[in-house]
């Protein structure tokens, strides 16, 4: 495990003592939701990205928004950092504490508010399971889209914060298309009404700039999601693959045909054998490459649909199987969803990437992430979000085994560089947090980065909102030492370097 | 389609006004210049800046300079089965790329697609400062740094001038058709709602003088068991309706009163005001004509938990947006600042105190 701290550029000092402060903390929420001993910090050291930790300084459970203003306000008069966890199934380390902040959990705000049927919302608190909320929906026939692979346990606040996708995005979007307004509660304790339960809302975009903003900009306290009605009917195809470039290029055919399938889901063989070993959901085990295709809609739409979406698959080359029930049909997709801890089962660790490329460079991309696995020689198994082109590319090392950890960061790094290269991004969906936030020196010029500070100060005057994660300063990348040529200029000349 | 890269002269022109503190009313196609607040400052034509940047229909995505026309856009969309799903509204043949990502307007079929910003994924721009900054990019899920491009859409130019943007594009439906119902406006407003929870084939509802206009989109075979399944009459003119929907040119919208775009939760009760409503958006978007005041416009929408906007017919630098939250206006105020800090883009033209 690493320890992490910002970098000296972002820290931020203070002389608070922690008794004084937990003294404050008192007269607003009852003993039990301050923690400040050793041993209830430890669960709080780190969140999904677990090869990174940090013991937080103290962790506070409020149960409503009252005590988030005043627990924000005492932090701010203070000077003291803040950063806001939801269930911690983060990726990329954003909730990861600090050794001077507050750790403030949401935990306790589980409740879901209010469904309004004719209105197609619901409306949550953040602390809410992703799943709780189409499963609370599903007796008005209606569903949440989002479906990130940890629905069952991530929160609705930390889906907003990181802008969480899944595997339905391609046809109903990331959480940014499917919330309409936020409650948040400013760094100085304000609480604010972002966006509103019409379409639009008045004023410039601030629920798009509050979407995928880890915690940087302030705390989300309640969310308002639109609620789709759950589709009269779904298949899903199994295509079965020879070879990657194959199923890229089907990929592209179908979209090319005018199909825009509920789900696309690209599988490596490493993959399908891990989620086989683990859920049996039915894989072809030596298929170099498995493509799921969901299809949902009315009867007849879907039949129509499955019936090109079938001729493209099998003109590419593939085997191809439709699931015949709805319980085929989930097996199929628990494969996916499970695709993670199933590789987990094979390897002692792994580390997840998310960059995203334009799809016509699949095949390149894809055969630059296996020599790097031959250069590193560390094994990457492939699930990713054929669709919309965000790969997953998940590196498997064994921390106890001296130097891999870094060894599988600079694999990592190098695969992200290539994504960046090829056009893409560095992070399509599990955020920047501490992870990624060095590689985001290659993917902006020093002018765009300073944007993003000062789009962070238009909120958070103080910067005392997760310090450290997302946006670097500019010191951080001229440490770094990335020279990339960005649209054609060096970026960060004026700076020093080290 | 030609092209041409003036990327160079306006950001000269920008430069020049930052370092003059001389303000900039940014103007291309000039066919939406009705909306906003009435501003008079300098123009700065940014339509010469023009063409298409990349186009990969397998990819879904376009980007296209500003000046683009939009219509040719549209029509090089269509030549590959594609289209700008949000329908965005012309309101002249001259309209631009930009400054329909500026205004921000999308058509009939946004609540069934999706609007404008929901289809931006990357702009570049120019600040303020002169400074050229590109955000997102023309990828489908991007996450890296704050969401600016779609912070971009609707600013109406106030926080950088859009130089280039990348935008998702969907395939054409197959089939179009609309159907139609006589209901009493309180009827259509239930079965709206209704319709909308079934998760049908709609991509466009409508409600005006007494009919209900459901638009139906899919595969063939799936419209006509659609049509059969849901009843009603079937409309000849079905493209042209909804065009002159778009466009704001049916009978409804031949007004010299104040025409009020009021965005409203779809299902929000209808409100009884001395004025003529249309119905759009499954109920969520309502256009009033009528003489009442300002405030008391603005009074009801925020009791329906929606807003106002005056949109066409206002007076010299009348307040046409819904008024802000005390908090929620000095964020906007921070950042107008940070992009343009010496207030020379647009400025009042969203509200009069920046
Ligand atoms: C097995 C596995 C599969 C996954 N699959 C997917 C996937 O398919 N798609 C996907 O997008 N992600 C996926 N993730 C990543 C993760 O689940 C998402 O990023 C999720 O949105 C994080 O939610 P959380 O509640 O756990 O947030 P946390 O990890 O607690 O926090 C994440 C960030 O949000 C901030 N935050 C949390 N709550 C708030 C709040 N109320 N207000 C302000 N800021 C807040 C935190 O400070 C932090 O920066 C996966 C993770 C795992 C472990």
């Amino acid at each position: 495990m690493i320890t992490i701290s910002p970098h000296a550029s972002e820290k931020i000092h203070h002389q608070v003592i922690k008794k004084k402060l937990t003294k404050l903390f008192r007269q607003i929420l009852p003993d039990p939701s301050i923690l400040t001993e050793q041993e209830q910090l430890v669960p709080y050291q780190c969140d999904g990205l677990s090869a990174y930790q940090c013991t937080p300084w103290i962790v506070v459970l409020p149960n409503n928004i009252k005590q988030v203003q005043k627990i924000l306000h005492i932090c701010y008069e203070q000077g003291v950092p803040v950063v806001a966890r939801g269930a911690g199934t983060g990726l990329s380390g954003g909730a990861i504490p600090l050794n001077n902040g507050v750790l403030l959990v949401l935990a306790k705000f589980n409740e879901i508010l209010q469904i309004d049927k004719k209105n197609r919302i619901a409306i949550v608190q953040p602390g809410v399971r992703n799943l709780a909320i189409s499963q609370a929906a599903v007796k008005h026939g209606l569903y949440y889209a989002p479906d990130p692979s940890s629905q069952i346990a991530c929160s609705i606040g930390g889906n907003v914060a990181e802008n969480a996708g899944g595997v339905h995005c391609l046809k109903y979007g990331l959480t940014t298309h499917n919330i309409l307004r936020l409650k948040i509660v400013t760094m100085q304790g304000e609480l604010l009404t972002i966006g509103s339960h019409a379409l639009d809302c008045s004023g410039y975009d601030l629920l798009a700039l509050m979407t995928g903003s880890e915690g940087m900009l302030g705390i989300i306290v309640e969310v308002t999601v639109k609620l789709l009605p759950i589709p009269e009917a779904a298949q899903v195809i199994l295509a079965a693959f020879p070879d990657i470039a194959n199923a890229g290029e089907a990929v592209a055919g179908i979209i090319a045909k005018g199909l825009i399938p509920a789900g696309l889901e690209m599988m490596d063989n490493a993959a399908i054998r891990a989620a086989e070993d683990f859920v049996h959901a039915g894989y072809p085990v030596d298929a170099e490459v498995i493509l799921l295709c969901e299809l949902d809609g009315t009867a007849d739409q879907v039949a129509d649909e499955l019936k090109k979406a079938r001729e493209i698959l099998e003109s590419f080359g593939a085997k191809v199987r439709v699931a015949l029930s709805e319980a085929e049909r989930q097996k199929m997709w628990a494969g996916r969803k499970a695709a993670f801890p199933a590789v987990g089962r094979i390897s002692p660790d792994y580390y997840c990437m998310d960059g995203t490329i334009p799809r016509r460079h699949l095949a390149k991309v894809l055969q630059g992430i296996s020599d790097l696995s031959t250069k590193y020689g560390l094994v990457v198994a492939n699930v990713f979000h054929a669709g919309d082109g965000n790969l997953h590319p998940l590196i498997l090392y064994n921390a106890e085994n001296f130097g891999e950890l870094e060894k599988a960061e600079q694999l990592g790094s190098d695969i992200l560089e290539l994504s960046v290269e090829v056009g893409g991004t560095i992070t399509g969906e599990h955020g920047v947090g501490v992870e990624k936030i060095n590689q985001m020196c290659f993917q902006f010029s020093s002018e765009e980065i300073d944007c993003f500070h000062a789009v962070k100060y238009a909120f958070d005057e103080k910067g005392l909102l997760n310090p450290g994660k997302a946006v670097p300063t500019l010191n951080r990348c001229a440490e770094f030492g990335k020279l990339h040529v960005h649209h054609g200029k060096l970026p960060h000349k004026e700076l020093e370097r080290f | 389609m030609n092209s041409s890269n003036q990327e160079p002269t306006i950001q000269a022109s920008v430069k020049e006004a930052y370092e003059e503190k001389s303000a900039l009313r940014i103007i291309a196609g000039n066919s939406k210049s009705f909306y906003g607040r009435q501003i008079q400052q300098q123009s700065l034509d940014v339509s010469i800046h023009h063409g298409i940047v990349n186009y990969h229909p397998s990819e879904l995505v376009v980007t296209a300079r500003s000046g683009t026309s939009l219509t040719e856009l549209q029509t090089l969309l269509a030549e590959q089965g594609q289209m700008l799903a949000f329908e965005p509204p012309h309101f002249s043949e001259t309209a631009t790329l930009g400054g329909t990502i500026a205004c921000g307007f999308s058509g009939p079929r946004r609540p069934f697609t999706g609007s404008a910003r929901d289809f931006m994924l990357g702009c570049k721009i120019l600040t303020g400062r002169g400074e050229i900054l590109s955000f997102g990019g023309e990828v489908m899920k991007n996450v890296a740094g704050y969401d600016v491009s779609r912070l971009m859409v609707g600013a109406l130019g106030t926080l950088g001038i859009l130089l280039e943007i990348s935008l998702k594009v969907l395939p054409l439906p197959e089939c179009e058709t609309t159907i139609f119902f006589q209901l009493e406006e309180q009827q259509a407003i239930e079965t709206m709602a209704d319709f909308q929870l079934q998760g049908r084939l709609i991509s466009g509802l409508c409600f005006d003088e007494g009919i209900l206009y459901v638009r139906l989109s899919g595969s063939e075979k799936a419209v006509i068991s659609e049509i059969n399944n849901l009843g009603g009459e079937k409309l000849k003119n079905s493209k042209a309706f909804w065009q002159n929907l778009r466009e704001q040119q049916l009978e409804f919208f031949q007004t010299q009163k104040k025409l009020w775009r009021i965005s409203v939760p779809p299902a929000a009760p209808i409100v009884n005001v001395d004025g003529e409503w249309f119905y759009d958006w499954g109920g969520a978007l309502r256009w009033l004509k009528t003489n009442c005041d300002d405030a008391e416009v603005f009074d009801m929408a925020q009791q329906t938990n929606g807003h106002a906007v005056l949109f066409r017919n206002s007076g010299i630098a009348e307040d046409i947006f819904q008024p802000l939250s005390a908090g929620v206006r000095l964020i906007h105020q921070n950042l107008k600042r940070a992009f343009d800090p010496a207030n020379i883009l647009n400025p009042n033209k969203m509200y009069s105190d920046w």
